[in-house]
């Protein structure tokens, strides 16, 4: 399994104990007792760097190769998953997921970023950077569960919008801004959930809803952090303070007021148990969806907007600060 | 013949005289009283291009224009009564420096944010505006700036009056980070409050209209205009270059090259602003806004 940087003594010890183990089962000397003791500091190694991550360690983590993309999830969470195509205007794009799945017998529509698992799907799925016409499948797609008063699911994973001469001639701008303005509108619940990278404008796009829940160690910016050093410091390389300084995990996010709960995560990252991580998905997402069924259409509107009213930090002549 | 002679001496004695300006003086006029195109060089009395609602005599180069320049330009006088004048920047991520730049460029520009607010009428016709001006902040969205916004189509809305918002923005104000994305909702969700009520919106999309300010309510009117020449995009041309690896043609993102790939209503040249504004006002009075 791949590791990170930041875990390298945790794999180090790991490696010892191994070793320690497979010297034991060939040689004579009895070393249980060792492999014991070194097991234990290794548990409390593991507390120790998996409590302490700090926000570079985070966006590593939110970006690890094998952590679990949308598809996989739809896979755990839902049952019969029907995928959908086409924004019926232009094409079809592989950057998004979305289709008609049932969600503990119940039917949901489900719509995600879908990155790729290796470098041929990654340029297939252009990385899983939508253009236009995969916010405007997206889009139809909403407007078909809200005919059908079907519950929305959505899962951000994405470094952003896809930048290209195309995205821009077919109206990126306007397919992001369109999704925003129609998602603070639909009158059935919307439920978004930052599974890995959520990158600005492209995951937003996404990302209007009654809630909106991170897991533990995804990101959510409006910049990616190598970005914001080269736009605030001219230097690519200070990513690593641009991280710190531009709050963008999801503690972060839950202190500003923008994230409604965060999900925590399998020891050491999603990557290590898809599927023990959709059952702590699963958790969050069913009394969400309960709670927000109960609602009045006309309510979940006028909450959804006071939800993002309320968002922003500014002082006032009159009042003083508010945020 | 004598007096011919006299005429040929003098010319290559002009030629003599004449300077190759070195690149920095030819940008060096005085400023003030005069002003030079950048796009076509010519020089203008200031006061004259003024009058002129600062668009070029020469070329039809629109320069940036102030909040308040606009103001004056399109509205009734004495008609506009600004809103939430009294909102200001609060460093809420604790961003390093953020401060000491709002508090300069409010000294630079003597505006408290990168927009300004409020209601009035054209032509007799009231509606809310909103004035996006670039020379504070490159006109970039942070808390107050989408708070404003939302304000003014709130006003919009208790009034029962249209919406028009002049932009002008490099995008989101990284000093804010995720809260001046978070803006784009709020903003949007704004006009999606407005506009099911029936409420009129009209944009008009001026240089530079870039990153989540196209991304969001600028690109979100009954009708989206742009100034001519306005730089309007959502990703930068360097980052799609990079991305595309291939060089993008010049008007890449401007007003025009939008028209052309059917992404504005109408590409409308200041001259012409109010009488257009104008007219949609007058056209909308009925139905819209009266439900």
């Amino acid at each position: 399994m791949t590791g990170l940087e930041f875990e390298k003594p945790v794999r180090d010890l790991q490696e010892k104990i191994a070793e320690l183990k497979n010297f034991t089962s060939t040689s004579e000397v009895d070393l249980s007792d060792e492999i014991e003791k070194l097991e234990l500091r290794l548990k409390k190694l593991e507390d120790d760097i998996y409590n302490s991550m700090t926000p570079w360690d985070r966006v590593q983590m939110a970006r690890h190769p094998n952590r679990p993309t949308t598809l996989d999830y739809i896979s755990y969470l839902f049952e019969g998953f029907f995928e959908l195509h086409g924004d019926r205007a232009y094409g079809d794009d592989a950057a998004i997921v979305a289709g008609i799945a049932k969600y503990h017998g119940q039917p949901v529509t489900v719509i995600g970023h879908q990155r790729g698992r290796d470098t041929k799907e990654n340029i297939q799925r252009t990385f899983g950077m939508p253009h236009p016409e995969g916010y405007r499948k997206a889009l139809r797609l909403m407007k078909q569960a809200e005919k059908f008063n079907r519950p929305i699911i959505c899962l951000i994973d994405t470094k952003g919008a896809y930048p290209g001469k195309a995205a821009e001639e077919r109206g990126q701008s306007e397919a992001i801004a369109r999704n925003i303005f129609e998602m603070a509108g639909l009158t059935v619940p919307v439920i978004c959930i930052v599974i890995g990278e959520g990158g600005s404008g492209g995951a937003l796009a996404l990302g209007v809803g009654d809630r909106l829940f991170m897991l533990e160690n995804s990101t959510y910016s409006v910049i990616s952090p190598e970005g914001a050093a080269a736009l605030l410091w001219k230097d690519a390389g200070l990513a690593k303070r641009a991280a710190e300084t531009m709050k963008i995990t999801a503690p972060d996010l839950r202190s500003l007021g923008i994230v409604d709960e965060i999900i925590p995560e399998v020891r050491g990252g999603a990557h290590r148990d898809a599927k023990k991580q959709a059952e702590l998905i699963d958790e969050v997402l069913q009394p969400a969806i309960k709670q927000l069924q109960m609602m009045e259409q006309t309510a979940l509107v006028d909450l959804r907007y006071e939800k993002y009213k309320r968002i922003g930090g500014y002082a006032e002549q009159t009042t003083g600060l508010k945020d | 013949m004598a007096i011919k002679n006299m005429f040929t001496k003098q010319k290559p004695k002009k030629i003599k005289y004449a300077t190759i300006p070195s690149e920095a003086a030819k940008q060096d006029v005085p400023e003030g009283i005069m002003q030079k195109c950048p796009k076509c060089k010519k020089i203008m009395y200031t006061r004259e291009l003024q009058k002129n609602l600062h668009v070029c005599f020469g070329c039809g180069y629109h320069y940036p224009m102030k909040a308040h320049e606009r103001i004056k330009s399109l509205l009734d006088e004495g008609s506009f009564r600004e809103l939430d004048a009294g909102l200001s920047t609060a460093n809420p991520l604790k961003f390093p420096d953020y401060e000491e730049k709002i508090a300069a460029d409010q000294k630079k520009t003597g505006l408290t944010e990168a927009i300004v607010t409020g209601v009035g009428t054209i032509d007799g016709y009231p509606s809310a505006f909103a004035f996006m001006d670039s020379s504070f902040r490159m006109g970039s969205m942070g808390s107050v700036v989408g708070e404003k916004i939302t304000r003014a189509v709130e006003e919009a809305i208790r009034l029962r009056i249209p919406f028009i918002i002049f932009t002008a923005s490099g995008g989101a104000r990284m000093q804010e980070g995720v809260l001046s994305l978070m803006q784009m909702a709020k903003t949007g969700a704004a006009f999606k409050r407005l506009s099911d009520r029936g409420g009129l919106i009209v944009s008009v999309m001026t240089h530079p209209t870039t990153g989540g300010v196209s991304a969001s309510f600028a690109s979100l009117g009954d009708f989206n205009f742009a100034e001519p020449g306005a730089l309007i995009g959502f990703a930068g041309r360097r980052i799609i270059e990079q991305t595309i690896r291939e060089k993008l043609p010049e008007d890449f993102q401007t007003a025009e090259f939008l028209l052309k790939c059917g992404q504005l209503d109408a590409v409308l040249h200041r001259s012409e602003m109010k009488e257009k504004l104008s007219f949609l006002l007058d056209i909308h009075q009925t139905g819209g806004g009266e439900r």
